[in-house]
């Protein structure tokens, strides 16, 4: 698996968690909700964001219309729809999976893997 | 799915692609604002807010590229863009365009026309379920005739096989008849399918209405039953669905319709389709028997060929064993035939010799297309020269050569598909117009259809032509930059290597066409030396035939139905116009309807050393002044007289070819005694006629017997036997015409009104020129696209010495003002288009014998490789050489020096 392979995965996976969570955002709004939950952990650029959004909306996980944001510009709101809330739903479930037998793994000590 | 739903986005994406770019632009400026104020907001200044929110941001033009990457296909994009980018070149250019798309359209729909003739004929499956299983049951027998060594089945073997087979799902035997139907409506003959129990259920196409026969329908002394087909149910009976249970007068004997067939059923899958199918009611044999029947089986599945061939060499065992030999004929001719099994692929069987036939048109058809590919390449070839420095300089300014690649294939196949998309104009009408008149000799003519896997041929051929005329352009000029480069601002010079690539392409153009051209030259001797041949009767065309029958139930004694017969002759020859009137079993080239009446002749004493005693001959049987009305030549000693009918006389006529073959000449053989069988009475020839060629003259012609229409024993019958069934053939300048027919019709029924009357055809010249038809047809065919050949070549050769005289313009006037006269120059430019064309013609005439002999079944009395038709052809080639060098070759003549120095 490449790098940004896993980065636009967990991408996706956070663009979800953050519609799912926040209803309908703008790409702004979500670039900035990933990078506060996130911390600077994720330093990435906030342009890389739009392919991800683009390919989601292909596959139809997310859908986008044109509304008025916060200081009244016209702007695409993307937001979940229901085949988007049920990938979320496998995702999250594959993720946490992973991640709890990787940290079974980085926890163990020695004479448990032996 | 979702992978698949995301890819149909992508394709599509195109329709929506400007809309989205500007949507994108939108969405990118507001991000960068909305960071940027955040930015002012953390109380950075509004400038190096801006800077920071476009850092954050990213490089916008890396990420819309990445974006519109994901967004369409980047390929096909690509391919868009060259196929824009060519469809604008040929804008400017509508002549070279013109000219290419047309030379394709052309190659394309004429290939695409035949495909789609051989895709219906030869390769779908027969319209029955599981084709595949069905076969044709025949044997040979190479002991009995040497010359024509297929036999099909008697009854014994059907009563053998329908026993003791392994392998056999469903078998039975069948064979085209007429039947007398009459009663309701006028008298006709109509049509008749006579099978077996088991034929119907091995074709296993349900009936329409009712039901097949059983096997009690197919005994004899049960009730008589008939099935109908859809084609004359609807004629007879209007589409009447109450008509199971009727009954119809058939041969004079109720027989009441149990089934309709489907319309989608068919069996001779030619022009003469059975109207009713009879149960042929065979009675179990008391010999061997006669070979009248064509066996059809449907395999058990997983058997294959060569198991059933097994198990029919075993079955021969069993059934010369089980069977005595017929009265009248020696068991040692069963033994000595040497029978072995024939079991072939029914579709084998109804498509016979037709593929090759197919397969040459097809053949020649492809060539043309590579004439047509060649010119194209050569017009691009200019065309890409005249690009060279364009395309050079482009590759040295980074273009990757695989993308000049691809551009210069994106032109072409373009091409290639402009021109498909216009061949599929004449490829249809050129499948319409074959089958509506391919020659009728032709199996599975109604068929042929335009379905889709001739679309996809056509494309599949629109593609590759496109490929094969782009590729050499494309190996010449799509290289690595440095070599492209070097050629830039050349133009004046002439280097051979420039030209060597036109060169080959005009040779094997020149090539292709001698090769197409001595096809078609080998036809039209073909069919010059058929036109000569004296088919053994004159006039054809003015040969006006009838068929009629008297069926026991309106003369019971032979010689009555003779005296009608004599009678309804008499009328006949009354009729205005009419010349002369003749009667026989059936008339010559007849039997390519399907009826042949072929007997074994024991000759009582031949004279010549070493030849057998008996022969299989093609027996008929006639009435007097049958010759006459035929034109048919007698050698020596005379024709029939009716005494010799009704006096019993023991008489015959026999052939030439037949005279010849025992006693060594027509005279010869006056005198000598014939019969047909060790219970026949030995007759005595009389007369000698002349050869007929009954099967059409591209056949050899038969040996025949001819005995009297009305005779005391015949074959094994015990009895009087008189000719029940028979053509009438009626010499007229009115043969052919609706009235003749008419009048005769009424001739007859004022004898005997019950009497049907059927003509298949009108005349013998409409047999005579159905025997040629598949001559004609290949000779049509072969002179179309030998024409398009010669024309493409002439314009190939046209082409190139066109484009050397004006890329050497300015050199012809640097000579012509050195002091060179005109007439000079024209032997150079000739010289150059002479020497291709006969590079080609030589090259072509080692392919054509090479190719020739693949349609050498085609061809009769010229041999494949015919002397005069190569020289013809050659000199033909030459001479358009000449022509076609020497109008571009006089342009230089013409050329003003002063103009041509200044062009430069």
């Amino acid at each position: 698996m490449k790098d940004t392979d896993v980065r636009q995965g967990t991408l996706a996976l956070m663009v979800l968690r953050t519609l799912d969570v926040l209803g309908p955002l703008h790409g702004y709004g979500i670039a900035r909700r990933i990078e506060q939950i996130s911390g600077d952990l994720l330093t990435v650029n906030q342009g890389t964001l739009y392919p991800v959004l683009l390919k989601l909306t292909q596959e139809g996980s997310i859908g986008s219309e044109w509304g008025a944001s916060e200081n009244n510009r016209k702007a695409r709101f993307y937001k979940l729809t229901r085949q988007g809330r049920k990938q979320l739903q496998a995702e999250a479930r594959f993720w946490e999976q992973t991640t709890t037998i990787m940290e079974r793994f980085v926890a163990a000590k020695a004479e448990d893997l032996q | 799915m979702k992978a698949l739903r995301r890819f149909f986005r992508r394709l599509t994406s195109w329709t929506t692609s400007a809309r989205d770019e500007e949507f994108l632009r939108a969405e990118f400026d507001d991000h960068v604002a909305m960071q940027a104020a955040e930015y002012v907001r953390d109380g950075l200044p509004p400038e190096e807010a801006r800077r920071q929110a476009l850092l954050k941001f990213g490089s916008v033009e890396a990420i819309k590229e990445s974006y519109r990457d994901q967004r369409s296909l980047p390929l096909l994009d690509t391919l868009a863009r060259d196929t824009r980018h060519a469809l604008r070149r040929f804008r400017k250019n509508p002549v070279f365009t013109a000219a290419v798309v047309l030379t394709l359209a052309l190659g394309i729909g004429g290939n695409t026309a035949i495909f789609g003739v051989i895709e219906s004929v030869l390769i779908r499956p027969l319209p029955y379920p599981d084709a595949e299983a069905l076969v044709g049951v025949w044997h040979t027998a190479p002991g009995m005739s040497a010359a024509d060594p297929r036999m099909n089945c008697s009854p014994s073997m059907y009563f053998t096989y329908r026993d003791e087979n392994r392998t056999f799902q469903h078998f039975g035997v069948w064979r085209f008849g007429v039947a007398p139907v009459t009663g309701a409506g006028e008298p006709e003959l109509s049509r008749a399918l006579m099978v077996t129990h088991g034929v119907l259920d091995a074709l296993d196409v349900k009936p329409l209405l009712g039901r097949w026969f059983s096997q009690a329908d197919d005994t004899p002394a049960s009730a008589e039953t008939v099935i109908l087909t859809h084609g004359y149910w609807g004629r007879r009976f209007l589409g009447d669905s109450s008509v199971i249970g009727r009954t119809m007068i058939i041969n004079a004997r109720p027989h009441t319709v149990i089934g309709v067939m489907p319309e989608s059923f068919e069996f001779s899958r030619n022009a003469r389709e059975p109207e009713l199918i009879l149960p042929l009611r065979l009675e179990r044999p008391r010999s061997l028997g006669t070979f009248a029947f064509q066996g059809i089986a449907r395999l058990r599945p997983g058997v294959t060929l060569t198991q059933a061939n097994a198990d029919l060499a075993r079955m021969l065992e069993v059934w010369l064993r089980s069977w005595p030999s017929p009265r009248g004929l020696d068991s040692a001719v069963f033994l000595n035939a040497r029978f072995a099994p024939q079991i072939q692929p029914l579709k084998q069987e109804i498509v016979g010799n037709a593929g090759t036939m197919l397969w040459v048109v097809m053949g020649t058809l492809a060539m043309v297309l590579l004439i047509a590919c060649a010119n194209v390449a050569s017009l691009l070839l200019v065309d890409a020269e005249v690009r060279g420095p364009e395309l050079a300089v482009r590759a040295a300014l980074g273009a990757g050569w695989r993308r000049i690649a691809g551009q210069l294939l994106a032109e072409s196949m373009t091409l290639g598909l402009l021109g498909g998309a216009l061949g599929l104009g004449p490829a249809y009408l050129g499948l319409k117009i074959l089958a509506a008149h391919g020659p009728s000799t032709l199996p599975r003519l109604n068929e042929i259809s335009f379905d889709p896997w001739v679309l996809a041929f056509a494309f599949g051929a629109s593609l590759l032509s496109g490929a094969l005329a782009g590729i050499i352009p494309l190996a010449k000029y799509a290289r690595p930059p440095a070599a492209a480069l070097r050629t830039v601002g050349r133009t004046f010079s002439q280097t051979r290597e420039r030209h060597r690539a036109r060169n080959t392409l005009v040779v094997v153009q020149v090539a292709l066409a001698l090769v197409l051209l001595v096809g078609a030259g080998l036809m039209i001797r073909t069919f010059q030396q058929l036109r000569a041949m004296q088919p053994g009767f004159t006039q054809p065309e003015t040969i006006h035939i009838v068929r009629s029958s008297i069926p026991e139930t309106v003369a019971k004694e032979p010689a009555r139905a003779m005296r009608m017969w004599q009678e309804i002759l008499d009328k006949i020859a009354a009729i205005p116009g009419v010349t002369s009137v003749g009667l026989a079993g059936q008339v010559p080239l007849e039997a390519q309807l399907g009826f042949r009446n072929r007997q074994r002749l024991d000759a009582e004493r031949p004279t010549l050393e070493g030849r057998p005693r008996n022969t299989s001959v093609e027996m008929r049987l006639i009435a007097p002044s049958f010759f006459k009305t035929m034109g048919t030549r007698i050698i020596v000693g005379r024709d029939f007289t009716w005494p010799d009918l009704y006096e019993h006389r023991h008489v015959a006529i026999v052939s030439d070819n037949l005279a010849r073959a025992w006693w060594g000449g027509p005279r010869a053989a006056l005198g000598q005694r014939v019969r047909e069988s060790s219970i026949a009475p030995w007759r005595e020839v009389v007369g000698v006629v002349e050869d007929v060629y009954d099967d059409g003259v591209h056949v050899p012609a038969p040996e025949f017997a001819y005995l009297p229409a009305l005779m005391d024993r015949h074959l094994v019958f015990d009895n009087e036997f008189v000719l029940r069934g028979a053509t009438v053939a009626i010499r007229s300048e009115r043969a052919g015409t609706e009235s003749l027919l008419g009048e005769a019709r009424n001739a007859i029924w004022s004898v005997n009104g019950r009497q049907p009357v059927f003509s298949f055809v009108n005349t013998v010249g409409q047999l005579y020129d159905q025997s040629m038809a598949r001559t004609s047809f290949t000779l049509i065919i072969l002179a179309i696209v030998g024409g398009m050949a010669l024309l493409l070549g002439i314009v190939g050769i046209y082409g190139v010495i066109a484009y050397a005289v004006s890329q050497r313009t300015r050199e012809i006037g640097l000579r012509m003002a050195l002091g060179a006269r005109p007439a000079t120059m024209l032997p150079v430019f000739l010289r150059q288009g002479l020497l291709l064309a006969a590079i080609g013609v030589g090259v072509g005439l080692a392919a054509a014998v090479g190719l020739t002999r693949l349609m050498s079944s085609l061809l009769f009395g010229v041999a494949a490789v015919d002397p005069l038709t190569y020289a013809a052809v050659s000199a033909l080639l030459m001479a358009a050489a000449v022509l076609a060098s020497y109008v571009p070759a006089r342009r230089a003549m013409a050329i003003d020096p002063v103009e041509a120095l200044r062009a430069e």
